[in-house]
């Protein structure tokens, strides 16, 4: 019941913002080499509801496979991705928003999911249940989750 | 579990405050007279992937959870055989007949069975796993109901007769008219599924020995099946673990038994081949 309302109030969440100035999925445009010139939303991100989508299971989950020591807050760090400390010294604003919402147009080879990605997808799933879905599937964060990740990224400076 | 303090040592000459990579040296011997080969030199279908050593998932578990594989009394996947034993000589179906009616005892029907399978059925002209077969004998042999493809009764069946090539060399063969199957298993195994786009080979080729979260990856070896895991507390089919793993992909899943995951498993099996046998084994 509790997941219900929740997913009802994210649906209106998304119907507000997608009337905003939002760029779905399918609209992104990416450089040559993987960048996103453009806010997806047009909403500065909130880098600390970006630290908060980072850590969270359910959401961005990113400490699975990356080390970040701003978030050591929380266990468990994987190793299967880069370190992200200094993120924002190696990346642009642009590129890091190109990383985030699909990885494979800036390193082809990525194992990184594409979190801003709705269709075209080999057996497409519905979440985690297992049976088939239908595309376009609901992004696996938000266009504004999306900036506020990119916005804790640009925080991660070394010097 | 000696070399707790030079692992220990390892990882602060690797990387300080990070958690150890890789599999480790431990050795298994089961019973104090079984000795398994949980390492060994890659099968040469393998040469391609750049993998030159073969490991068992047990290398890849903590102190405590290898502890439990390597005496039958501390072993809780061991009264699962004891369950598949009254299940071996219990009669059943049309034709009232056992397990043991045809195959007598365990111990001298089923030497090297498991070591094989999945394997090319001449008479059927299919490539069979071994629940397959099992479930081929209780149908057209005993005249009962086949059990459910990842049951309980299935994974009880599949530890009774896996322990009888325990520590025998995983040996499918890949070649002749296995061979299309063990294509498209292999097809399969670097398709990436899912939302996430994910293939077998992202985690179990690529990363094997780094942590995902708290999971530390392994080859993904199937020469421990079937595993009583401590995560769900029972025996675990090696469909019912290749469903999961699709599931978190975020992919419509294959079913247990399907065409798709008899090759993925014969596929997956020849990647261990020269691995000793070790179901039931235990994993978290």
């Amino acid at each position: 019941m509790r997941i219900l309302t929740a997913t009802c109030a994210a649906v209106l969440m998304t119907a507000v913002s997608a009337a905003a100035d939002e760029v779905a999925p399918d609209d992104v445009t990416f450089g040559e080499y993987g960048a996103v010139e453009t806010s997806l939303t047009g909403t500065e991100g909130d880098a600390e509801n970006g630290a908060m989508v980072m850590k969270t299971k359910s959401m961005g989950n990113c400490i699975s496979c990356h080390q970040v020591s701003a978030l050591s807050d929380a266990p468990f760090h994987g190793e299967i991705g880069p370190m992200l400390d200094g993120a924002g010294d190696r990346w642009s604003e642009a590129e890091l928003r190109g990383i985030v919402s699909n990885a494979k147009n800036t390193f082809p080879e990525s194992m990184m999911p594409a979190y801003y990605k709705s269709s075209g997808f080999i057996r497409p799933g519905d979440g985690f249940t297992g049976k088939a879905g239908e595309e376009p599937l609901p992004p696996l964060l938000s266009a504004q989750q999306i900036e506020d990740v990119v916005a804790f990224l640009m925080t991660q400076k070394e010097e | 579990m000696k070399l707790k303090a030079l692992t220990a040592a390892a990882a602060l000459l690797v990387a300080p405050g990070l958690a150890l990579a890789g599999p480790d040296d431990d050795t298994l011997v089961i019973n104090g007279e079984t000795e398994m080969v949980t390492k060994t030199e890659a099968p040469a279908h393998m040469e391609e992937t750049g993998i030159s050593e073969i490991i068992s998932g047990w290398h890849f578990r903590s102190d405590e959870t290898q502890a439990l594989e390597m005496d039958d009394f501390d072993n809780p996947g061991m009264v699962f055989v004891d369950i598949g034993m009254e299940q071996w000589e219990t009669v059943e179906g049309s034709a009232e007949k056992s397990c043991a009616s045809c195959h007598d005892a365990p111990e001298d029907s089923m030497t090297g069975v498991r070591a094989v399978y999945p394997k090319w059925n001449e008479e059927a002209e299919e490539v069979r796993t071994l629940a397959q077969q099992i479930n081929a004998c209780r149908e057209d042999q005993m005249g009962a109901e086949p059990y459910g493809y990842t049951s309980g009764e299935m994974a009880n069946m599949e530890a009774l007769i896996s322990l009888q090539s325990r520590g025998m060399p995983v040996d499918v063969a890949i070649d002749g008219p296995a061979q299309s199957t063990w294509e498209a298993g292999k097809e399969l195994y670097y398709t990436r599924t899912g939302q996430l786009e994910l293939s077998c080979a992202n985690c179990h080729e690529n990363n094997y020995g780094n942590m995902i979260r708290a999971d530390h990856l392994s080859q993904g070896q199937i020469n421990g099946f079937p595993v009583y895991r401590l995560k769900n507390a029972k025996l675990n089919t090696v469909h019912a673990r290749f469903k999961g793993c699709v599931r978190d992909t975020r992919a419509e899943t294959y079913s247990p038994g399907s065409p798709e995951f008899v090759a993925l498993e014969l596929y997956v099996a020849s990647r261990g081949n020269g691995l000793s046998v070790e179901g039931p084994s235990v994993r978290n």
